[in-house]
């Protein structure tokens, strides 16, 4: 690359951002930050969902959104960027630092070839004033992002996957050179495999130009695996940062901890998930005290007196947990205490008896112009009561539509659904009784908790009238069964009187598994239903999955893409590629030593870290 | 279409190498769904002579003289004696020669009035809608950029203003204050010659303009402020693009799209309106041709000016449906989101 010619032998660090602080008009959204990065070095960003990391990238390049305001300094190489005025910012972004961002379907001109994206970024140079000069140009970005497919230049985005879009998107983003590139959440909106190819050729690219990265995600493994330095931003403060493999080997902060041991690990199954209680503050809220206080089990009185300082404990370690001193002893044990690992017993191989059967099922749709897409193809399975079953597939290999046929919602092309011994492929063709009494046996919980609940019904409404579906309903539904049905998500009866609107992603989802459970039905279909939540809230409710198996004997078809989710909470898995099932069997063996070439890409996707976890 | 259709990747894109067939194919069904509306409307428009009350004859004889010669011509002439489907059968196939009939008025040929006072309508029209998509594009424009502060407030206000006051009120205030009383205008006549002609026709052309240019600012506004927080304009920013470039060929292209659609019913908004103004201006347009026409009760005269309104407005949406898909790819391959 012609772009590292002239980068090295400056001095000081690339850049330098010195008391951030972002409102929103007077509302706080980050205390104020410091952030280095060095030439050539890596960092993260690590925060969940209103940690204030994507608004704090946004004001590093200079590119917040209207009424949003920043204060303090950004340094890149010695230039003062927030004294500069907007015509001089726009010679530097794009040349000197560039962004990725979050969803590859909206981040390029939908009316733009995605060729022209890379095209625009090179007509100022002299050297390419000519088209074919660029086009060729244009052909080079594209093969270092890994685009061979010279095709590729001229079409247009929505006729591209996402992971080639990101592809694309990366090569505009660096088609001037930049020595820093902010990557935000540049693979989540990606299937798993893709993420894995995504990071991979992030890396890649970062190491052969020699380029600072930031690395925005709410992933804390992805950081530690490809980082050298993490920086761990909740509810706008900063609350550790450090070598990424310190942070990894001996967490200082609670949360940071508590984060880490949120993500299921995918290698071993822990006996219960160490779940941060309650969910994450706004900043505004916590200004005068720790801002993890309120979910912290170590938290004083002196942790609510004032915002702790970010302090350094060594030259390369800082947290900003004034009790860390004391608690660190603590902090390990727990650590050690909650990767301890609880195999399931595997149950006998019988298959008498069970509560699902599925044989050869097949699921067409008509697409355009008329031309059939095969979604599931032959697919037959089968759940034994109380048995928790995975369904593990990235989009489009048909997990959802089979979850939609099991419940109904589908009526398959063909093949045969038989629920406790009933035929239930064709719902309109089945007796009233018998519709009936699948639909009181099965239920599903859906992916977004925010769509599932009627935004004009309270949470007494919406499980009242689940109730009063349920067998042997006679009178309307009482405020003590509403009560108890909530107690055994974990909610106070207290949440009956109010509206979706005002609860959190988690108490949603948990609304949702209530409603689900007021029937009494023997499994719940659950289609992706934490993938929308927060990783700390994550936590909780897969635990609460769990306990609710014990309780009542559910049985589980969790339809997912998570295998770390699928390892903490089913004993068999079926993974499903382009509509067939291309292995099976229990949980630990298929994802400890997978046999089909799928399921091993699958399973290599997953970002681990250097570090090896104790068996 | 649930979980099978996120597989997009290599499905998508089997049409790729078809851009240019995929909209023939595309216009070819267009017009395919235009003829029968445009023979639907010719069956109404046949229908007047019918629906308009007393004897067809009389209608069509106007004021001519009764006599029995002339009675008998026109029976024959117009098929009086047929079936009601046979004669509109013969009518259509004048029609389609370019036959309109005879006005009633003067015994000239419809097509041959009809011609002569085309010209004013089309300048008026044209003028009208520049000054609409021009004057409203950009105000929308700058409402969008300027948004929250007082001139947005006074550019929408002003839209609203012009929306809720009709075309001939609009009219004949301004012909009263830059006609009248500056003197800055004609206030009468279409002139001779190009620059004649526009200077006699701005007002007009304002009026029109002004009745309905508030559908225009306020789409473009709309379209513009959700644009500019469209993901796309965020890269488009962070890669350090000019803001000339970012403002056309990101924002302006992409909220384009739905000022194409209001467009159509602009035009269509402006000829409708031309009726009024040009009785206003005393303009000899075919908007007053139309309204002389139902004074008189000239019902072959009538019967061509609607007919050629009608076919107007279809060929007005027809157009715009194909400016769509130019600007829009998505559209050609069926996938439109919003």
């Amino acid at each position: 690359m012609n772009a590292v010619v002239g980068r090295a032998g400056q001095e000081g660090p690339l850049l330098k951002v010195e008391g951030l602080a972002i409102s929103d008009g007077a509302v706080p959204i980050t205390t104020p930050l410091n952030i280095v990065v060095e030439r050539g070095e890596t960092i993260a960003i690590v925060g969940e969902s209103g940690s204030g990391k994507s608004l704090t990238a946004r004001a590093i390049a200079g590119i917040l959104p209207p009424g949003i305001n920043a204060t303090g300094a950004v340094t890149l190489d010695g230039v003062p960027l927030m004294r500069l005025a907007e015509s001089e910012l726009r010679k530097i972004r794009g040349s000197r630092m560039s962004m990725l961002m979050q969803d590859p379907f909206t981040m390029l001109n939908p009316l733009m070839r995605s060729g022209d994206h890379i095209d625009e970024m090179l007509r100022d140079r002299p050297e390419f004033a000519s088209r074919f000069a660029r086009a060729d140009e244009v052909k080079r970005r594209l093969a270092e992002v890994g685009i061979v497919d010279e095709d590729v230049a001229r079409r247009m985005p929505f006729q591209l996957s996402g992971g080639m879009c990101q592809r694309v998107a990366l090569a505009a983003a660096l088609a001037r050179d930049p020595e820093l590139l902010i990557a935000d959440e540049p693979s989540t909106a990606l299937d798993v495999t893709t993420q894995a190819e995504i990071i991979k050729l992030l890396r890649r690219v970062q190491r052969e130009r020699h380029m600072s990265l930031i690395l925005i995600t709410h992933n804390l493994r992805l950081a530690f695996s490809i980082c050298q330095r993490v920086y761990v931003l909740y509810a706008g403060s900063m609350l550790e940062v450090g070598d990424a493999a310190a942070v990894e080997r001996q967490p200082f902060h609670p949360y940071t901890l508590g984060l880490l041991l949120s993500e299921p690990p995918v290698d071993i199954r822990v006996p219960r998930l160490v779940a941060i209680r309650g969910s994450v503050p706004r900043a505004a809220d916590v200004l005068d005290s720790c801002g993890f206080a309120d979910r912290c089990d170590w938290a004083k009185q002196i942790c609510r007196t004032g915002k702790p300082p970010l302090t350094a404990l060594d030259a390369s370690r800082f947290t900003a947990c004034i009790r860390q001193d004391e608690i660190q002893g603590e902090l390990d044990a727990l650590r050690t205490a909650a990767l301890s690992a609880a195999p399931m017993t595997p149950r006998r191989g019988e298959t008498a008896g069970a509560l699902v059967r599925v044989h050869g099922l097949v699921k067409t749709f008509v697409g355009e112009r008329g031309r059939p897409i095969c979604a599931i193809k032959d697919v037959s399975l089968h759940i034994m009561p109380g048995e928790s079953v995975g369904l593990v597939g990235e989009s489009g290999s048909g997990k959802t539509t089979l979850g939609r046929c099991l419940v109904g919602l589908e009526t398959p092309t063909a093949g045969d659904i038989h629920v406790n011994g009933i035929a239930a492929a064709d719902f309109d063709a089945m007796a009233k009784a018998d519709r009936v009494r699948v639909r009181r046996t099965i239920q599903m919980i859906f992916q977004d908790p925010f769509s599932t609940l009627n935004p004009r019904h309270s949470v007494g409404q919406a499980l009242g009238e689940a109730l009063g579906a349920s067998a042997g309903a006679t009178s309307p539904a009482t405020a003590e069964r509403i009560a108890s049905l909530l107690a055994k998500v974990g909610l106070s009866a207290a949440y009956a009187t109010r509206r979706p609107a005002s609860l959190s992603g988690g108490e949603r989802q948990r609304v949702a598994i209530a409603r689900a459970l007021a029937v009494k039905p023997a499994i719940l279909v659950c289609d992706e239903p934490v993938s929308a939540l927060d990783l700390s809230v994550q936590a909780q409710v897969l635990n609460l999955f769990r306990h609710l198996q014990v309780e009542h004997e559910l049985s589980y078809l969790f339809i997912t893409h998570d295998l770390a989710v699928v390892r903490q909470i089913t004993e068999r898995i079926y993974v499903l590629y382009l509509g067939e099932i291309v292995e099976e069997g229990p949980t630990e063996r298929v994802i400890g030593n997978p046999q089909h070439p799928y399921t091993r890409r699958l399973v290599a996707s997953i970002p681990r870290s250097a570090i090896q976890r104790a068996p | 279409m649930h979980g099978a259709t996120p597989s997009t990747g290599s499905t998508a894109i089997s049409g790729r190498s078809g851009d240019g067939p995929s909209l023939v194919i595309f216009v070819t069904r267009r017009v395919a769904i235009t003829i029968p509306l445009l023979l639907l409307i010719s069956f109404g428009v046949f229908a007047l002579v019918h629906i308009a009350p007393g004897d067809p004859v009389r209608s069509l004889l106007g004021a001519r003289a009764s006599d029995p010669a002339t009675l008998a011509a026109i029976r024959a002439r117009y098929h009086l004696e047929d079936p009601f489907l046979v004669q509109y059968g013969y009518w259509l196939w004048q029609v389609i020669r370019g036959d309109l009939g005879v006005s009633i008025q003067g015994n000239r040929a419809v097509t041959s009035i009809i011609a002569d006072r085309l010209g004013v309508t089309i300048f008026l029209s044209l003028m009208s809608t520049t000054l609409v998509l021009g004057l409203g594009i950009l105000l929308g424009a700058v409402a969008a950029f300027r948004r929250g502060t007082r001139l947005d407030r006074a550019i929408v206000m002003f839209g609203v203003f012009g929306i809720s006051s009709p075309a001939f009120v609009t009219g004949i205030f301004l012909l009263y204050l830059f006609g009248v009383l500056l003197h800055w205008f004609p206030i009468f006549g279409p002139g001779r010659g190009f620059l004649d002609r526009a200077w006699h026709l701005t007002l007009p052309a304002f009026a029109l303009a002004i009745s309905v240019m508030a559908i225009v600012v306020k789409i473009t506004r709309a379209a513009m402020i959700e644009e500019l927080d469209r993901d796309y304009v965020t890269f488009a920013r962070a890669r350090g693009l000019s803001s000339r470039r970012i403002l056309f060929a990101y924002v302006l292209r992409n909220s384009l799209i739905p000022v194409v659609t209001a467009a159509g019913l602009v035009v269509v908004g402006i000829v409708a309106g031309a009726i009024y103004v040009e009785v206003t201006f005393s303009l000899p347009g075919l908007g007053a041709l139309t309204v002389d026409a139902i004074q008189k009760r000239d019902i072959p005269t009538i019967q061509g000016t609607t007919l050629l309104f009608s076919a107007f407005v279809l060929l007005v949406n027809l157009a715009v449906d194909v400016i769509y898909t130019v600007i829009d790819p998505r559209i050609r391959f069926g996938r439109v989101e919003s």
